[in-house]
């Protein structure tokens, strides 16, 4: 048996995950936690938000996210891959600015428009 | 002559304005300080927000965007990069000082305000930390600020003080920018922030989380040097004997956020010393302004922007029926005016007051426990009746709670005020 | 060649450099750090003193009187914020009774305007939030406070602007006599002068040995403060003293000119330049403080610091240094040291005089200066500003409501900040109870917009108190 806090919403649900019975999963509140606690102890992911350069813009960083989450394991090399990116404004909101990133299936997307200086 | 203006466009102006708007009022104003809508949502770039409202996952920035869209649509005055200095005036006809590049100074009328103003961090001066004075003593939001808009990465070497949600968010934020979080250190023996962000901010990345621990002495002449760590007893006070030493060039603080309400209290609003914010009714109206309502950080700190919004649109609707109510007419104090209070276990409540005749069918009690609880049950008293109950499996400080308080159960009551307490259950 | 070389542009420097600017002299002022009144001027209780503490006779109890009126008059002419609110002694129990009749007797020798004893009622009358132990007090209306940075800046600037030199980053590392005056050399290089003014504050000593046979010590006394946010800013209306000792004055409590709540110092023995606090010294002064003001709320705290003050003996030493020509001590000026500061420029101009340096008043002395204060216009006069130049329309600090005009009226003054604090400084932005947590970032954007400092370049006060440290996403170098 693992305990773990489940992380997809602020709830903080206190999940108990067999692992010896097939990573059944009690202790939660909705059908959201039986997912995470499975996926946690298999192939945990994670969302990455961080920024990449943006010349002219407002500001000299655009947000931006992956589009979906990735494999705990390849948050190093996503992080990498943003180092190379580099905008222009302006950026609109939702644009995808890196495809598969670091081999994860995942695009890398802004999330907010950048209007120009 | 403005219906309302709105001070303030981060996510409670911003939704404020849209439910005036929505409720008919055509000449809205809503003044932004900064030079776009969205206020501190801009800065948290991370994940996690609009799960109750929209029911999926946005950023900070997204989150801003779909209700500055929103507002867009409608026909509200915004007039950016404008401060509010002054709130002057009488019921019926506010006067809100205003300034800006573009228009200079000027001097706006209005029928109804909305104060969302929102709130700042709480600074090293607040709670008195020993030793020099050197740079690299940051707030966690400053320091947000710095990483996420500017691009610029304050220290390599970090400790933060107080785990607050900004500052979890900020121990992986600098994480993933190549710096190193060495400690996150938290005076109370439980967390301040949400415990999904102690999981995915501090456990993911092996920063250790040092409860019951506080920062004794900063240490360095010109820029940090190292800041010494230690453990507190019972009472909150340092255990000699137990102090860490790190090297750091850096210490972020994210000790708790104060309301920011210079304008509410110039203008002579009555407020709460639990909340630091005005006494607001079951319509976010503060009790003591006629007209003049407050919501989303200004009234009480949040930890979730969901319930910012929900609050918000709230308070925008409740200003249009002033309005169109021609609420300042109308003497005060029609109806019994109850006041809500926290009781045992419980740090405050929003409302502070209630009143029956304006009520809906239900209002929404906000509140913070004082310590954390286990199993536990909320009581809802009216007078000394008991009238509601509600049982939690666990409440903690840093996660607000919210319970519906019905108009039906309390006007069976009868009573003078009401009252909310948290009892631990013993196990069976 | 200068005539005259000033080290040190903490107040008492800089108000020297102001008096002799008024004359037709080549005058420098060296500085070590990267703006004025980076000492013990930055870090006190920021009061002029009546003049009733100095025994009577001394050059101390002559000059904090006369640099008391002084000060009035150039914090009129040079726009420094300055109140008259008068002080209290205290007189907390019996025995404290004879203390404030002997402060009394030596304040009537002094010839402090005014001064006069109180009756415990007549003191909680003026101030209700006294403890009620209070049972006499000594009443000194001639007492102000003041900015001590800004009176510093002020006649830093307008000496400045007479044609006085201020070197900064500029350190003395030795100097010797010559045939007619003094080399001094600094890491920027040598200065060669007829007189040399030693007005270095906590290291005077240290300095006056470059020069001369060792002659005094300083003793460097380090006092820890309180400063609360305004809501605290009006618990008490004048100065409150209790009896001094030995150490010092005590521990005051007195509202700011700036609205907040200044309470301190303790004192005890440091480093020449060890700022820290410590949770015990502050835990002192706060007791202290209640027992004259029980009601103070230090939750409302906003700012710790310490000052360094340099103590020698029970008199200043304002002396020409034996055994060499021309080398000038201004030390020991501790407090009533800020108060006494105009006048201690006034009287080494005097010594000058009297060594025989030709003093010509220049025709075109400046005498005034005048800033910008958005914050305590009326509405007419902000619209007036904000029509005449849009910058005043824009408010970078909120706490405190400074506007980008008022910044940018400093970044371009006759003596530009360098750094946050500088900036702090000459605006009050950052002052106030977010303590630069909000306006900080934008602050340090026009440091680099206005005046070219990239930004991680940008310091928060002194050299080596960098801001930021790197760009991330590797920085415009990928771009």
């Amino acid at each position: 048996m693992k305990d773990l806090i489940c992380i997809v919403c602020p709830k903080g649900c206190h999940l108990q995950v067999d692992e010896e019975h097939d990573y059944a999963v009690s202790g939660f509140g909705c059908p959201r936690g039986i997912a995470y606690g499975k996926a946690e102890l298999t192939a945990p992911t994670r969302t990455i938000t961080s920024t990449v350069r943006c010349r002219g813009g407002l500001y000299p960083r655009c947000p931006v996210k992956t589009s979906k989450p990735v494999p705990k394991a390849s948050i190093p090399a996503v992080m990498e891959a943003l180092n190379g990116v580099s905008l222009t404004a302006p950026v609109s909101l939702g644009q995808v600015v890196l495809a598969d990133v670091a081999g994860t299936g995942a695009d890398i997307q802004t999330t907010r428009s950048m209007q120009q200086r | 002559m403005y219906d309302c203006i709105v001070i303030g466009g981060g996510p409670a102006g911003l939704a404020a304005a849209s439910a005036a708007w929505e409720q008919g009022l055509r000449k809205i104003l809503l003044a932004e300080r900064d030079v776009e809508l969205g206020g501190i949502l801009n800065q948290c770039i991370h994940n996690g927000f609009g799960l109750h409202y929209f029911k999926e996952e946005l950023t900070g920035p997204e989150y801003a965007a779909r209700f500055a869209e929103k507002l867009r649509e409608t026909g509200v005055e915004v007039r950016m990069d404008t401060m509010v200095l002054d709130l002057k005036g009488a019921p019926g006809r506010r006067e809100v000082h205003m300034v800006s590049r573009d228009k200079g100074y000027c001097i706006e009328e209005a029928r109804s305000v909305i104060l969302a103003m929102g709130c700042r961090e709480r600074t090293r001066g607040a709670i008195s930390i020993p030793g020099t004075r050197p740079a690299g003593v940051f707030t966690a939001g400053a320091a947000q600020r710095y990483v996420n808009m500017e691009g610029w990465l304050p220290g390599e070497r970090i400790v933060i003080l107080g785990s607050g949600d900004i500052g979890l968010i900020m121990a992986r934020r600098l994480t993933l920018e190549g710096a190193k979080v060495l400690a996150c250190v938290e005076l109370m023996p439980y967390s301040g922030g949400l415990t999904r962000n102690i999981v995915q901010c501090l456990q993911d990345y092996n920063i250790p989380l040092y409860l019951s621990h506080t920062v004794t002495e900063i240490r360095g002449k010109d820029r940090v040097e190292q800041v010494v760590v230690s453990q507190v007893d019972g009472r909150r006070n340092p255990i000699p004997g137990t102090e860490m030493v790190f090297d750091c060039d850096t210490l972020l603080l994210s000790v708790g956020l104060i309301p920011e309400n210079e304008l509410s209290r110039q203008a002579g609003a009555e407020m709460d010393p639990r909340t630091n914010g005005p006494r607001v009714a079951e319509n976010m109206e503060s009790i003591s302004l006629s007209g003049v309502f407050a919501c989303g950080n200004v009234a009480h700190v949040h930890d979730l922007v969901d319930f910012v919004t929900e609050e918000s649109l709230r308070a925008g609707a409740a200003a249009a029926h002033y309005v169109q109510s021609q609420g300042w007419e109308s003497a005060d104090g029609e109806g019994p005016v109850l006041p809500v209070q926290p009781g045992p276990g419980v740090s405050y409540v929003l409302p502070q007051a209630v009143r029956p005749a304006e009520m809906d069918k239900t209002c929404t009690l906000s509140f913070r426990v004082s310590q954390v609880f286990g199993p536990c049950k909320i009581i809802l008293k009216a007078g000394e009746a008991q009238i509601a109950s509600f049982p939690r499996e666990r409440l903690a400080p840093g996660e607000m709670e919210r319970i519906p308080l019905p108009k039906v159960l309390l006007e069976r009551a009868q009573a003078q005020s009401v009252s909310v307490s948290v009892e631990e259950v013993s196990a069976q | 060649m200068y005539d005259v070389l000033i080290i040190g542009c903490g107040v008492v420097g800089a108000a020297t450099a102001f008096q002799l600017s008024k004359y037709q002299l080549k005058t420098a002022v060296l500085e070590r750090e990267n703006d004025v009144a980076m000492g013990t001027t930055k870090a006190n209780s920021a009061i002029l003193h009546a003049g009733y503490d100095p025994r009577p006779g001394t050059l101390m109890a002559k000059l904090n009187v006369r640099g008391a009126a002084l000060a009035a008059e150039l914090c009129s002419a040079l726009d420094v914020p300055r109140e008259q609110v008068g002080s209290l002694v205290l007189a907390l129990s019996e025995e404290d009774l004879p203390k404030i009749q002997e402060l009394y007797r030596r304040g009537i020798a002094n010839g402090v305007p005014g001064v006069q004893l109180l009756s415990g009622e007549e003191a909680k009358a003026m101030e209700p939030n006294l403890a009620p132990e209070v049972c006499g007090a000594l009443y000194a209306p001639t007492a102000a406070i003041c900015s001590p940075w800004e009176l510093c800046l002020a006649l830093a600037e307008t000496a400045v602007r007479n044609g006085v030199e201020l070197h900064l980053e500029t350190a003395v590392q030795g100097m010797q006599q010559t045939e007619n005056g003094w080399t001094v050399q600094t890491n920027q290089g040598d200065f060669q002068a007829k007189y040399v003014i030693n007005a270095a504050g906590t290291d005077a000593a240290a300095v006056h040995d470059m020069a001369a046979p060792h002659a005094f010590d300083i003793a460097p006394s380090s006092g820890q403060y309180w400063l609360l946010d305004k809501s605290e800013g009006d618990r008490v209306s004048h100065v409150i003293f209790q009896v001094p000792s030995a150490a010092g004055k005590g521990v005051l409590v007195a509202p700011t000119v700036h609205g907040n709540l200044i309470v301190g110092p303790d004192a005890r023995a440091t480093g020449p330049h060890d700022t820290s606090v410590t949770a015990a010294g502050l835990a002192y002064v706060q007791s202290c403080a209640r027992r004259s003001v029980p009601s103070i709320d230090f939750r409302a705290n906003i700012r710790n610091f310490a000052g360094v003050r340099a103590k020698s003996g029970e008199d200043f030493i304002l002396q020409w240094a034996d055994d060499v020509r021309g080398f000038l001590d201004l030390a020991g000026t501790a407090s009533p040291g800020l108060t006494a500061a105009t006048a201690i420029g006034e009287y080494a101009v005097e010594l000058l005089q009297q060594d025989g340096l030709a003093l010509q008043p220049k025709e075109n002395f400046i005498c005034a200066r005048h800033r910008v204060r958005f914050k305590e216009l009326p509405p007419e006069d902000r619209a007036a500003l904000v029509q005449g130049n849009p910058a005043y329309g824009k408010v970078i600090c909120r706490c405190e409501t400074v506007t980008e005009g008022e910044i940018l009226d400093a970044l371009h003054g006759p003596i530009p900040p360098r750094s946050l604090d500088g900036v702090k400084r000459r605006t009050n932005a950052g002052m106030g109870r977010c303590q630069g947590g909000f306006c900080g970032p934008r602050v340090a954007e026009l440091l680099h917009r206005e005046l070219g400092i990239p930004l991680g370049e940008v310091l928060q006060d002194q050299a080596g108190s960098w801001l930021l440290r790197r760009e991330t996403k590797g920085g415009a170098a990928h771009v």
